[in-house]
């Protein structure tokens, strides 16, 4: 099952990449997540804001119209409410103050071969690893 | 048009995040997961993902976007607290839930409470983070 699960990894991840080639091909755009929606609530994003509110809506809305075809999705995202507040904070500072996420810099910066985004990546994946390893086997909390 | 294909993007963007399994916080923790029962699938999402970038990128050289306008150019290489600072806490903040901002939002219609609390607590998180960063920036540089 798990040969599975990275067979659809990869098909998943081509079509996010191919998402993010359209993006930047058509609009001349970065396929970034964090950037297109804090442009739009902290103001700073006034100047494309049809742009930015239509790759939000297709993002929200595309997964809605296709989840039937699955028996069953679960985020399986922990109930604690404390963690989950927490984690979204740190998520939207630590994006913000980036300028970038995994699909920014991940994504569209690794392939670009940028330094900032390669570095970006190597620390958020090594904070990322920490965190997991201290709170999951340390502290067991998540 | 700029907008259609913005939707489009974007669609086919929550689509990917929902067939790699990004959405699952499971898996992307399994991943973080290194010295545990370490998931490699988000190994091969990421590799998926920037192959057809690395073409798209190489396909502006010397061209301008369909729908006009000019390419983002290179950002200058700064390696700034900024850059940095903030990749540790999105770090941290990824591990703890298992969401980063794409699939919090694909997950939006269907993660229930938690995601939306998540999702609020991201906005939140967006807005302060300027005054943080004006601060930081006006910080004297150590180096």
């Amino acid at each position: 099952m798990l040969q599975q699960d990275w067979i659809m990894g990869a098909i998943g991840g081509l079509m996010i990449g191919s998402a993010a080639a359209l993006f930047l091909l058509a609009n001349g755009r970065i396929m970034g997540a964090s950037g297109l929606l804090g442009g739009l609530i902290d103001g700073s994003g006034r100047s494309n804001l049809g742009e930015r509110v239509a790759f939000l809506a297709g993002l929200i809305l595309m997964p809605m119209m296709i989840i039937p075809l699955y028996r069953e999705v679960d985020t399986h995202i922990t109930s604690n409410l404390w963690v989950v507040i927490a984690g979204g904070l740190l998520v939207g500072i630590g994006t913000r103050l980036a300028n970038g996420c995994t699909s920014g810099h991940g994504v569209c910066g690794i392939s670009r071969l940028s330094v900032r985004g390669i570095v970006a990546t190597l620390f958020y994946l090594l904070a990322g690893g920490v965190t997991v390893l201290v709170f999951r086997h340390l502290l067991e909390v998540i | 048009m700029r907008a259609l294909l913005a939707f489009l993007s974007g669609g086919l963007f929550g689509a990917g995040l929902l067939v790699s399994g990004m959405v699952d916080t499971r898996k992307v923790q399994g991943w973080l997961d290194i010295f545990g029962d370490w998931d490699p699938t988000l190994a091969f999402v990421l590799g998926g993902a920037i192959l057809p970038m690395a073409v798209a990128w190489r396909l502006t050289e010397g061209r301008r976007p369909a729908l006009g306008g000019v390419f983002p150019p290179k950002p200058p290489v700064r390696l700034d607290r900024s850059l940095i600072g903030g990749s540790v806490l999105f770090g941290m903040g990824w591990g703890l839930v298992g969401l980063c901002p794409g699939p919090a939002m694909a997950s939006l219609t269907f993660g229930g409470v938690e995601g939306l609390v998540f999702f609020a607590a991201m906005l939140a998180g967006m807005l302060i983070a300027r005054p943080i960063r004006s601060r930081l920036e006006a910080m004297p540089s150590p180096a």
